[in-house]
C-alpha cells in the first residue's frame, strides 16, 4: 500500500515554497523507487510550520516543519515517509502539537486535514449533513436554529445572525439574494482566505442553506482581487457541487433551487463595506450607500439580500448539523461560540487559533503566540484590523469578548490581532491609518474623504513640530477624529479614529507629548 | 443615445486592440452587473484598459463613457496604460510593516532603481504597493507577476527577481 503525504496547496505555503517540496518529494520518492501518494491539503493554520508536510501512519498523522525543499532528501534518508521521527524537523503527531489541540475547532475543523476540493473527503468528515438536516426544516425553524445559536456576523460588526437573516425572511419578495463578503482586506486577517482554500464546500453549504433559509435561489461571493488562488479553489468546488446535485435546480432531489456565482473585486479596499459591496456587485463604484434602507429590505438589485461574512456563512453548516445548543454552550456573555483569531505580524508563532470567546490577549500572545518573532518586548497590539485601537499591555488581560473590548474603546471585530515590538513608532502607524483611509475612502462623505488628508498633514506637524505646536495640533487632530467619528457615513471614516487616538492616548512619548491619557475619548 | 458629445476629445481605437476587446466584450450581456467581470476579462486578454476603447465599452453596455470611466478610476486594479512586463507589488499594510515591509520596500527600490509607481531602468519591472495579500503570519510578503511570497528577505528579494528576470531577459 503506498504511503500518504500531505504538503499543502494553500496560498500561506505556496508563498513559502510548498510547491517546490511537493516536486522534491515526489521526484526523490521517484529515484527511490518508492510508492507514495501525494495529497494537497490545505493548511492547518500553523503558519510558522508552513511547509508542515505530514506522513500518514498508523498512529495518525506525523509532521515535519518548516520543510523546505532542501530538507527533502535529508528527511527520506531519516526514513520520515515510513513513520521516522528522528529528524529535526519531526513534529510529532499533529494533531498533538499544543498549539492545535488546546484549541476549539469548530468552523476550522476539516481545514488542513482534508483535500479541499475532494466531495468525498468533505462528506466523510461531516460535510453536507446540516444542509439535510436544513432542507427538512420550514425556513422560519432554519432561521430560529441560528438565531438560538448566538451566531453573531464575524466580518467586524459582530451583528447577530439570525435576526438578519429573519428580516430577509419577512421581507416581501420573489426575488432575493445571498451575498458573501469575502472582501478580506483588512491586515491581519486571513481566516475567509483559508476558508475558501482550504475548505470551500463548507462556505457553498453555509450559503445553500441561507438561501433556502430566507427563500433565495442565487448567491454572489464577492473576493477581493488579491485572493487569486481562493478563487479558483471556490469556482472549482462550485462546479464540483454543481455536477453532484448540491447546488442548481431541484438540488439533492428537494424541490429547491440554489445557483452561486465568484464575483472578483479590483483592489478597493473599501468594498469590504457591506454596501459598497453591494453597488459594487452590481458593476458601479464603490460607493457607500446611506442606511436605511437595510440591505435586508433593500440590497443587491434593490432586493432583498443576506450580505454575511464568509465565516458567519462557514459556521452555518455546523449549527444545522450538531445544533444550536452545541454552538451556544462555547463562549462567555453575549459572544457566543468559537472566535477564530488570527495572529499575526511580530510574532513567533503566528497562525489561526479557533477558540470559545474568553480566552485572553495575554494567553494568545504568549501561550499561544510565543512571544514577538524579534525576540523583543511587544509593545502594541491592534486588533480588528486597520480600524481597530492599538492596545498596550495593561489591557491584555482583556478577555476576548465583543462587549469587553467595546468598553475598552476598542473593537474585537473579525479577531485579526497584529502584533508589534518595541521599535514600533506609534505616531508613525497613526500617520499610516489616516494615509489609508485617505488612499481607501469610497468619497462620498467629506470627513472621510478630507478628514483623513488633513489627518495625515496635522500627524506629520505633531511629528515635526516643536513641542508648543504640537499640544496645538493635538487638540487639532482630536477634533477632526471627533468630527470623523460622529460624521461619516461608515466604518471607514469612522473608525480611522480609534488606531489614531488609542495610539496617541497610550503612546504620547511617540508623539512626543507628555502622558495625555486623562483625554482618553 | 450614448455618442459622446462632439467637444469631448476620445482617446483613438487601436485596430489590433479594437478587434481583441469586441471579441471579448461578445462574451458579456449588456447587463451593468456584467462590467467589472468584462473589464477584468479585457485587462486579462489585453494587459489593460485602452483609452481608446472606452467608448465602445460604454456602448455595450448602454452606459455613457463617464460611468464607465469612473468605474475604470475607481479601482485599483484597472490600468490605462499597459503594465510593466513583471509587476512586484510590496504589502504596506501593517502586519507587514512591523516584520520589516517600510525597509524591503526600500530595498526593492535600490534594487530595481524606481520608486512605487514606477518602472527599473529598462522597463522591464514596475514597483506597486498592494495593502494586504492575507499572509500576515508570514510576514513581509509580495507578489512577483502572479505569484505570491511570504518571509521575504532581501536576499530572497534578490533571488526572486534574478529568477523573474530570466525569462524577459530571453524574451529580449
Amino acid at each position: 500500500m503506498s504511503t500518504r503525504i500531505y504538503v499543502p496547496g494553500d496560498s500561506a505555503a505556496l508563498a513559502v515554497g510548498a510547491d517546490e517540496v511537493a516536486v522534491a518529494i515526489a521526484a526523490e520518492a521517484a529515484q527511490r523507487g518508492l510508492d507514495i501518494a501525494l495529497v494537497r491539503n490545505g493548511t492547518r493554520g500553523l503558519l510558522w510550520l508552513e511547509t508542515l508536510v505530514e506522513v500518514d501512519t498508523p498512529e495518525g498523522r506525523i509532521g515535519f516543519g518548516p520543510v523546505d525543499a532542501a530538507d527533502v532528501h535529508a528527511l527520506f534518508e531519516s526514513g520520515f515517509h515510513l513513520g521516522a521521527s528522528e529528524h529535526p524537523l519531526a513534529l510529532g503527531l499533529v494533531e498533538r502539537i499544543p498549539y492545535l489541540a488546546r484549541q476549539q475547532r469548530l468552523t476550522f475543523a476539516r481545514a488542513g486535514v482534508t483535500d479541499p476540493l475532494s466531495l468525498a473527503d468533505y462528506e466523510t468528515h461531516g460535510g453536507y449533513r446540516g444542509l439535510r438536516n436544513a432542507l427538512l426544516m420550514a425556513p422560519s425553524e432554519i432561521v430560529a436554529a441560528v438565531t438560538s445559536s448566538g451566531l453573531r456576523g464575524r466580518g467586524g460588526a459582530a451583528f447577530p445572525t439570525g435576526i438578519k437573516w429573519n428580516t430577509v425572511l419577512k421581507a416581501p419578495g420573489l426575488e432575493k439574494y445571498i451575498v458573501c463578503n469575502a472582501d478580506e482586506g483588512d491586515s491581519g486577517t486571513f481566516a475567509d482566505r483559508i476558508v475558501m482554500e482550504s475548505d470551500p464546500f463548507v462556505l457553498i453549504e453555509g450559503m445553500t442553506i441561507a438561501g433556502i433559509a430566507v427563500g433565495a435561489t442565487r448567491g454572489y461571493i464577492y473576493v477581493r482581487s488579491e485572493y487569486p488562488h481562493a478563487i479558483a479553489k471556490l469556482e472549482a468546488a462550485i462546479d464540483t457541487a454543481r455536477s453532484n446535485g448540491y447546488l442548481g435546480r431541484n438540488l439533492l432531489s428537494s424541490g429547491r433551487s440554489f445557483e452561486l456565482e465568484v464575483r472578483k473585486g479590483a483592489g478597493a479596499y473599501i468594498c469590504g463595506e457591506e454596501t459598497a459591496l453591494l453597488e459594487s456587485l452590481e458593476g458601479k463604484r464603490g460607493i457607500v450607500r446611506a442606511k436605511p434602507p437595510l440591505p435586508a429590505l433593500s440590497g443587491l438589485f434593490g432586493k432583498p439580500t443576506v450580505i454575511n461574512n464568509v465565516l458567519s456563512l462557514a459556521t452555518v453548516p455546523l449549527i444545522l448539523d450538531k445544533g444550536a445548543q452545541y454552538y451556544q454552550d462555547y463562549g462567555m456573555g453575549r459572544s457566543r461560540g468559537t472566535l477564530p483569531v488570527q495572529l499575526a505580524g511580530n510574532i513567533k508563532h503566528g497562525g489561526l487559533i479557533e477558540l470559545a470567546f474568553g480566552v485572553t490577549l495575554r494567553e494568545i500572545l504568549y501561550d499561544y503566540g510565543g512571544g514577538s518573532a524579534s525576540g523583543r518586548p511587544i509593545k502594541a497590539v491592534q486588533v480588528g484590523g486597520p480600524l481597530g485601537s492599538y492596545l498596550p499591555e495593561s489591557q491584555w488581560d482583556t478577555p476576548l469578548d465583543y462587549e469587553a473590548f467595546a468598553a475598552l474603546w476598542a473593537v474585537l471585530g473579525h479577531g485579526g490581532i497584529v502584533v508589534h515590538d518595541e521599535r514600533a513608532d506609534m505616531a508613525k502607524l497613526a500617520r499610516y491609518a489616516m494615509e489609508f483611509c485617505a488612499v481607501e475612502s469610497c468619497g462620498k462623505c467629506t470627513p472621510c474623504r478630507i478628514g483623513s488628508t488633513r489627518g495625515v498633514e496635522t500627524i506629520d506637524k505633531i511629528r515635526a513640530g516643536q513641542p508648543g505646536q504640537r499640544v496645538q495640533q493635538v487638540v487639532l487632530l482630536r477634533d477632526l477624529c471627533d468630527t470623523m467619528l460622529n460624521g461619516s457615513l461608515c466604518a471607514m471614516g469612522g473608525m480611522t479614529p480609534y488606531p489614531v487616538l488609542s495610539a496617541l492616548n497610550h503612546f504620547p512619548d511617540d508623539f512626543g507629548l507628555a502622558d495625555t491619557s486623562q483625554h482618553a475619548a | 443615445m450614448n455618442a459622446p458629445p462632439a467637444s469631448a476629445p476620445a482617446a483613438a481605437s487601436v485596430p489590433a486592440e479594437a478587434a481583441l476587446a469586441a471579441a471579448i466584450l461578445a462574451r458579456y450581456t449588456n447587463r451593468q452587473d456584467q462590467l467589472l467581470p468584462a473589464l477584468h476579462a479585457l485587462q486579462d486578454g489585453i494587459g489593460y484598459i485602452p483609452p481608446g476603447e472606452v467608448a465602445t465599452i460604454a456602448q455595450h453596455f448602454n452606459l455613457s463613457r463617464a460611468e464607465v470611466h469612473g468605474v475604470l478610476t475607481f479601482y485599483h486594479d484597472f490600468l490605462d496604460t499597459p503594465p510593466a512586463r513583471c509587476v512586484v507589488k510590496v504589502c504596506r499594510a501593517e502586519a507587514c510593516q512591523s516584520m520589516g515591509a517600510d525597509q524591503l520596500l526600500e530595498h526593492a527600490r535600490q534594487a530595481l532603481g524606481c520608486g512605487l509607481h514606477e518602472r527599473s531602468a529598462d522597463g522591464s519591472f514596475g514597483l506597486e504597493p498592494v495593502y494586504c495579500l492575507g499572509q500576515c503570519a508570514s510576514a513581509p510578503a509580495l507578489t512577483i507577476g502572479d505569484a505570491v511570497y511570504a518571509r521575504v528577505t532581501p536576499a530572497r528579494f534578490d533571488a526572486l527577481v534574478a529568477q523573474a528576470a530570466k525569462p524577459l531577459t530571453e524574451a529580449a
